[in-house]
């Protein structure tokens, strides 16, 4: 981003859709399809992502890029990283491939699941490192 | 912007090593909260077994309360980076470790950050209390376990941590440690503290 440059939009008004140069229009492009995706478990930015064998990449690139990047398991926060779209447009996208079957989700692992467990794993693999 | 982006993925993806093992059938999270310079990239850093990553998210108007727009009025949008990095705990859990910026102005980075998470660590400049009232307050609000941990900067002059809690406002349960933000040993003890705050916390529910 160049800084203090001048925002399209900018001069008056409310600027809604006031957007940078460069980043914004993906935005509605990329995993614009058909709305919000069914409900299921949400994703979360540690949410884990993992090819389907077989999945086919598709007609988006950014799809694509994502079956790609999981061939082994990768969280929305790196995918996000690599691809440089922000993690609310990865969610999209991954939820998309959720929704078609094309990879697994694997849910994060919350305090309220099995929690003395779940911290004992934590510690014992904090104190190897 | 606007080319064909076909090369998306190919051109980046995990550094050869950085890839988690395929058996990783979970993660867990933990986010470091502390103002500009503090060193939670630095701590992030410090303990991560790839090089930290960013991932950015845009503010607009449209995704903050009201509340939260007071004072940034004419800031029409914002992007913040956060680093992020990882840690696996054995061959299927891994740890993921967020720095966010404290400042109210970030909150809004906040929605989905703290959810599902472990916990927080706030770093803390002595220099720079102030940053850390709003924090505390809005993590106690949202009853997200948290510790305090005092990067030491060299320059910065020493305060035994009982004057700190005292200025910071601190629940005596609440653990407040010192940290050396750039030491890998040091900054894993400060999350261990945290993980066993937290396990402490889970056995007292449990008794009950």
């Amino acid at each position: 981003m160049s800084g203090t440059g001048a925002r399209p939009g900018g001069a008056g008004g409310p600027a809604r859709r006031g957007w940078p140069d460069g980043a914004p229009e993906r935005l509605y492009v990329v995993g614009a399809a058909e709305g919000p995706p069914a409900e299921r478990a949400p994703l979360d930015l540690v949410t884990l992502v993992v090819t389907r064998p077989g999945a086919k990449p598709g007609a988006h690139p950014e799809h694509g890029a994502i079956l790609r990047l999981c061939a082994g398991p990768l969280s929305i926060a790196e995918l996000s990283a690599y691809l440089s779209l922000p993690a609310s447009t990865v969610t999209v996208l991954v939820a998309e491939l959720v929704e078609d079957g094309r990879v697994e989700a694997r849910a994060p692992m919350s305090a309220t699941a099995h929690p003395v467990a779940l911290l004992e794993a934590v510690m014992d693999g904090l104190s190897k490192i | 912007m606007g080319s064909p982006r076909s090369d998306l993925g190919e051109r980046t993806g995990p550094r050869a090593g950085d890839e988690l093992s395929p058996s990783t059938v979970a993660a867990v999270k933990v986010v470091v909260v502390g103002g500009f310079g503090v060193g939670k990239t630095t701590l992030v850093g410090a303990v991560s077994e790839i090089r930290p990553l960013t991932t950015e998210e845009t503010m607009t108007q449209a995704s903050v309360g009201v509340d939260d727009i007071a004072g940034v009025e004419g800031k029409t949008r914002t992007t913040v980076a956060m680093d992020f990095g990882r840690i696996s705990l054995n061959d299927e859990l891994v740890l993921y470790l967020f720095g966010t910026p404290g400042q109210e102005r970030f909150w809004f980075l906040w929605k989905g950050l703290f959810e599902g998470a472990l916990g927080a660590v706030v770093l803390i400049d002595t220099r720079r209390l102030e940053v850390s009232f709003d924090v505390l307050g809005r993590l106690e609000d949202r009853g997200v376990p948290f510790i305090v941990a005092v990067n030491c900067f060299p320059d910065a002059p020493p305060h035994p941590l009982e004057a700190i809690r005292e200025a910071l406002d601190l629940e005596p349960s609440v653990p407040i440690v010192e940290c050396d933000a750039r030491s890998r040993a040091s900054s894993r003890d400060t999350l261990l503290v945290l993980m066993r705050y937290l396990y402490d916390l889970t056995a007292a529910t449990q008794e009950r």
